[in-house]
């Protein structure tokens, strides 16, 4: 296999040049279900939209809020926006933006407070599918100033104010009919997917001109962008499912650069770039795609914190970054990124140490050895059952790693894997693991965890079993900072809340984290621009300061 | 011959009611569904979000519930809305069909003409130095894993001498010879991995034919070596290929997932593929009962062409002795 391994190598170096530089080819491995930009959320979707449209509001490449459809970002500071007393005595917020003068869709009609107030009516119309109807619902007027300016007024305080509520346009002069008709069936009838090259969708840089489903979709200049003018004439986002074939295509010069975000693995991408780091230029970025184990608290062994601590004094997780993954995916301190602003290094560590690992788990009454396992007084074995996504090659290789690990300070580990469906559709929802189960979270910027952390959140048949609490992690202070954070609208004052539930997090262990995966970009030497930000945003929201040279 | 087709029309019909079940329910009983994956996506969504998106994809209902009423408008000629592509079923199939059709049909006629000349020529010579070299071959095809075939004529072709697209479809304004080039390669590989099987069972079929008094007769009266063997052996022969490649022809249009997976071609297999995965039921259905129809017309394409091979067959005959 090796040898196999070696002589595929050998003629990927022997590469074909890459395509015209005025056309881009971008690899992918998804191919979005819908091209609504509200309705269903795919990876995919969000990279190739993101060339098209733009969100009023965005996260830069250093986690800033900053705005991009909208003119000035609303603050309480600058008075754009402003708490308000609702009718029952509530606070709540009124928050006004202003569209930017030039966005025009590309068939030539201005982008106005129409669009906004049909993106709404679509968001809150319970039959349309848009899955996270929340901001839409929290929306309980829309005050019209003029074609390009309109105040959003809100029945609730969120830290988030000038991100979370606010909608992105939807073309009310060609899709409004289609909705007004029949919402219930608006998802299948939208302009979006029944004619999807129509210009008139678009107003960022680039318009969709075709799509080939399942194969491939190529973007044009849009002649309305009234921004930085796009470098490149036409964008081909070609989508290969399989890897190895994706980067044969690479190699061959059928595409030109394979995008992080839904790309190669972190081993595919290390095992690249020693190969062709003359041709390409390999970019990591560690997000917050946070892979952690989850600890089953209902487990007698586990609902003891000194086992749950000792658990993770036992791991030598700096060692399993830097071999497993040449340091390139930073381990995990808690549940929020080292990029995010409210991490914190003030929080309880816990080092390899299996000498404190050894002297919890004795005064946790597993002091006794038999056969090199730890028992309790009454001969019960240190045994835990760990789970996983079977055929995941890089989380197997963990949990090898960590089975041996444990087993140095008497835990005996015993591995069962599931197919990721099986895994995620039953076993997690159901909290059917018996006492560790290792997957990732996705999140995004200063993320309140209310669904993985709040006791309401424990799946139960009270809230149909979609709680993502599966630990069942219980704790009123956790609790009430969830709710605290929420509505903090002080910064400063915000972080010291952060804290104290990363304090917590950490403290009481609910989960052992392991580390923030990082995604590789395999970017060809002469294209430059690309800047990876580590969050959900796609690096195509910048896709016209891309560049060939 | 018409009281034939019928009873076959009646049991293809009764053997799709029954598939159509059978995959309904075994999709079903899948762990998880969309909103359920759609939820593993996006940890900002509710419980209130999932009971909302269920009962707007109609998952809340019983599944028996959900059969029958997909089977009421299949009925009426609506296949419904394929989830994962928000489109209708059908308006998915056609261009999926059309682009394995042409990979398949192609590679099929590729390993027929490479694996039944292989296999006389093998059957020809039992025994000698050709006969070891074809089966040598035939077995290395066989064994061959079709995704490293792949791969290694992706390298050679396309990476290292550059002559011939990696994979993909060909661009929408691709002319006649510009597309060609982008079939050859799946056409190759799936034609070179399906031949070995096809000339190890004309091998069989010829040698077996070739042992019949009637050979040793014909070669008895003064036939050429030739004529022996394709007048007389060959057209016996042909039957039992005549039924593997009928058989084959159904899974043909239900593609071929690693080949095109290998060369992101847009393909029925793939798209069978996740759409059971995707919970996409409409279009897993339909994908599966389509090959299933195509297996059937092939299996009835295969008894109608034993009457061509064979005189001797006759289905007027069976009826009258019914």
């Amino acid at each position: 296999m090796r040898r196999l391994a070696a002589a595929i190598l050998f003629l990927l170096a022997l590469a074909a040049p890459a395509a015209a530089k005025d056309e881009l080819v971008i690899g992918i491995t998804q191919f979005p279900a819908t091209f609504h930009p509200m309705i269903d959320a795919m990876l995919a979707k969000s990279y190739i939209l993101s060339a098209a449209l733009r969100p009023f509001t965005y996260y830069d490449k250093d986690w800033k809020l900053r705005c991009m459809l909208c003119t000035e970002l609303p603050t309480i500071e600058n008075g754009k926006a402003k708490l308000e007393t609702l009718a029952d005595g509530k606070k709540g917020l009124a928050v006004t933006y202003t569209i930017q003068p030039g966005a025009t869709w590309g068939d030539g009609t201005p982008v106005t407070t129409d669009d906004v107030l049909f993106a709404w009516d679509v968001g809150k119309n319970p039959k349309t599918g848009v899955p996270e109807a929340d901001p839409y619902l929290h929306v309980t007027k829309i005050d019209v100033i003029d074609k390009k300016t309109f105040t959003l007024h809100v029945d609730k305080v969120h830290f988030e104010y000038n991100a979370y509520f606010v909608f992105d346009p939807l073309p009310a002069h060609l899709d409004r009919k289609n909705f007004e008709a029949d919402p219930a069936n608006y998802r299948r009838r939208t302009a979006y997917d029944t004619d999807t090259t129509n210009p008139g969708l678009y107003y960022g840089p680039y318009r969709i001109a075709q799509v080939v489903p399942g194969s491939h979709v190529v973007l044009e200049p849009n002649p309305t962008w009234y921004g930085t003018k796009p470098y490149f004439k036409r964008v081909t986002i070609r989508v290969i499912e399989n890897t190895a074939a994706l980067e044969a295509n690479l190699l061959s010069g059928n595409i030109d650069y394979i995008a992080g975000e839904l790309g190669l693995s972190l081993d595919q991408g290390l095992t690249f770039e020693q190969r062709h780091a003359d041709r390409f230029a390999v970019q990591y970025k560690a997000g917050l795609v946070y892979e952690h184990i989850d600890l089953n608290l209902d487990n007698p062994i586990l609902k003891d914190k000194r086992v749950r601590q000792a658990l993770l004094y036992g791991l030598d997780r700096e060692t399993i970054s830097k071999q497993l993954f040449a340091g390139k995916q930073p381990v995990a301190q808690s549940f929020v990124s080292p990029l995010d602003w409210i991490a914190t290094s003030n929080l309880p560590k816990y080092p390899y140490d299996p000498g404190r690992a050894a002297s919890l788990l004795d005064a946790a009454g597993w002091s006794e050895m038999k056969n090199g396992v730890r028992v309790d007084a009454a001969g019960e074995p240190l045994r835990l059952e760990l789970m996983t996504t079977a055929g995941n090659r890089t989380r197997e290789t963990v949990e090898l790693v960590l089975q041996s690990q444990w087993k140095k300070i008497g835990v005996d580990i015993r591995i069962r894997n599931e197919p990721a469906r099986v895994f995620s559709g039953q076993t997690l929802r159901q909290r059917g693991f018996s006492a560790m189960a290792m997957y990732a979270w996705i999140s995004s910027p200063e993320n309140v965890p209310r669904s993985i952390l709040s006791s309401n959140s424990i799946p139960s048949a009270a809230n149909n079993q979609t709680g993502q609490n599966f630990t069942g992690f219980k704790n009123a202070e956790a609790d009430s900072l969830l709710d605290k954070i929420e509505v903090q609208l002080d910064r400063q004052k915000r972080f010291a809340l952060w804290q104290r539930l990363q304090e917590i997090y950490m403290d009481e262990l609910p989960v052992l984290p392991l580390y923030f995966r990082a995604d590789p970009f395999i970017i060809p030497k002469w294209l430059t621009g690309i800047e990876p930000t580590g969050h959900s945003g796609s690096t195509t929201l910048a896709i016209e300061n891309w560049r060939a040279q | 011959m018409p009281g034939f087709l019928t009873r076959r029309a009646v049991q293809s019909l009764i053997v799709l009611a029954l598939m159509s079940f059978v995959v309904y329910g075994l999709i079903g009983l899948m762990p998880g569904d969309p909103i359920d994956l759609m939820i593993n996506a996006n940890p900002k969504l509710t419980s209130a979000d999932a009971e909302r998106l269920r009962a707007i994809y109609g998952l809340d209902r019983p599944l028996i519930e959900r059969y029958a009423a997909w089977a009421t408008d299949a009925l009426q000629g609506d296949f419904g809305y394929s989830r994962s592509y928000n489109r209708p079923v059908l308006e998915i199939l056609g261009p999926r069909l059309a682009n394995t059709a042409g990979l398949m049909v192609s590679a099929f006629v590729l390993a027929l003409a490479l694996g039944i000349p292989l296999g006389i020529a093998a059957a020809a010579k039992a025994g000698g130095g050709a006969d070891i070299v074809i089966n040598l071959f035939s077995f290395v095809t066989i064994s061959m894993p079709t995704f490293w075939f792949a791969l290694i004529l992706i390298l050679v072709f396309a990476v290292t001498l550059g002559w011939l697209p990696a994979g993909g479809s060909p661009p929408a304004e691709a002319g006649f010879f510009e597309t060609l080039r982008y079939l050859v390669l799946p056409v190759v590989t799936l034609g070179v991995v399906e031949c070995g099987a096809y000339a190890r069972f004309m091998r069989a079929a010829m040698i077996e034919a070739l042992r019949q008094d009637w050979i040793r007769t014909a070669r008895a009266k003064g036939a050429s070596p030739v004529r022996v063997l394709v007048r007389h052996a060959l057209r016996n022969a042909m039957i039992p290929i005549a039924t593997i490649a009928a058989l084959e022809f159904g899974t043909l249009f239900s593609g071929a997932l690693i080949t095109e997976t290998m060369f992101a071609r847009p393909g029925m297999g793939k798209l069978i593929f996740d759409a059971i995965m995707s919970n996409d039921y409409n279009l897993a259905l339909i994908g599966l009962l389509f090959a299933t129809l195509l297996t059937l017309i092939g299996n009835l394409i295969a008894d109608l062409a034993y009457t061509v091979l064979d005189p001797r067959i006759s289905y007027t005959d069976l009826e009258r002795d019914r």
